[in-house]
């Protein structure tokens, strides 16, 4: 939030150590496997649509969001829980989803991921045959 | 305020383990405990006009969730229903599988000592992108003013 920076943060110095290194909260998830989908469940609170960003590189997925919060004019914190105002997590996708058809809905601070399986994934049974 | 030194989250989290050892230990804790790491976590800021405060509640029916002032005391709650599947019905098989469960889930509530001059009558509360801001006005009588000598 409204803090003085104690580290040096001018653009430069942001781009050059890379969005990683800058401090983030990871946000809690619930993440749901059924035979079609695995769906994500991400609490993001404060995040709008623009202040999301999520991003599929090969088979990682980056999930960023910057809160903003409407402080007003003036106003001394103190007590703060929430002392970052960026969230990061990425996860390891298995080779199996596919990332192309993945739908994304954020609601009043929830984002709700489905990540489909790709169809030749999709669980068969397999007929034993007898000999 | 809070800003981690260290670029990665695991040193992020073991400062911020550091500090709630630290708080444990504190001589002179509040009588409601140490309050920090619950649901919903809370930003409490003061302008000169009002005090201002900030629960990071997400997906919440704005209805649902209860504000109450009582003898200078705020408290929120409410209930979080789970994403989760139930866990029964359906053959295991088909059943869904539950990988992480790390989001809260069931019935909160929190409580904030507001300070003396804080007016019960003039609250307002707003819920928006999951995060429930309330600010509650300081009384005319406590702001600051000029005195004319005679």
């Amino acid at each position: 939030m409204n803090t003085p920076d104690t580290t040096p943060n001018t653009p430069a110095t942001r781009d050059a150590a890379g969005r990683e290194a800058q401090p983030a909260l990871l946000p809690p998830v619930d993440v749901v496997e059924d035979a079609g989908a695995i769906t994500l469940w991400a609490d993001l609170p404060g995040v709008t649509r623009e202040g999301l960003n999520l991003q599929v590189d090969g088979d990682q997925l980056a999930i960023e969001g910057e809160v903003t919060l409407q402080l007003p004019e003036g106003m001394q914190a103190s007590h703060a829980e929430v002392g970052v105002n960026r969230y990061r997590r990425v996860f390891t996708l298995s080779k199996e989803l596919d990332t192309q058809r993945i739908e994304a809905n954020l609601n009043q601070g929830v984002l709700q991921l489905r990540i489909p399986k790709a169809e030749h994934a999709r669980p068969r049974r397999i007929e034993v045959q007898a000999a | 305020m809070y800003r981690s030194l260290f670029p990665r989250d695991l040193f992020a989290e073991l400062d911020r383990l550091q500090r709630d050892v630290q708080q444990a230990f504190d001589l002179s804790p509040t009588i409601r405990g140490i309050g920090r790491g619950g649901f919903p976590a809370l930003n409490v800021g003061a302008t000169p006009q009002s005090i201002e405060l900030y629960a990071f509640a997400p997906g919440l029916d704005p209805a649902s969730i209860d504000v109450q002032i009582d003898r200078g005391v705020l408290s929120l709650s409410g209930r979080r229903a789970s994403s989760l599947p139930a866990a029964n019905g359906g053959e295991a098989k088909e059943r869904p599988v539950v990988h992480i469960n790390e989001r809260f889930a069931g019935e909160f509530r929190r409580t904030v000592s507001l300070p003396d001059d804080a007016d019960p009558d003039a609250v307002t509360a707003g819920y928006r992108d999951g995060v429930l801001r309330v600010s509650v006005q300081r009384r005319a009588s406590a702001q600051p003013r000029r005195i004319t000598v005679q």
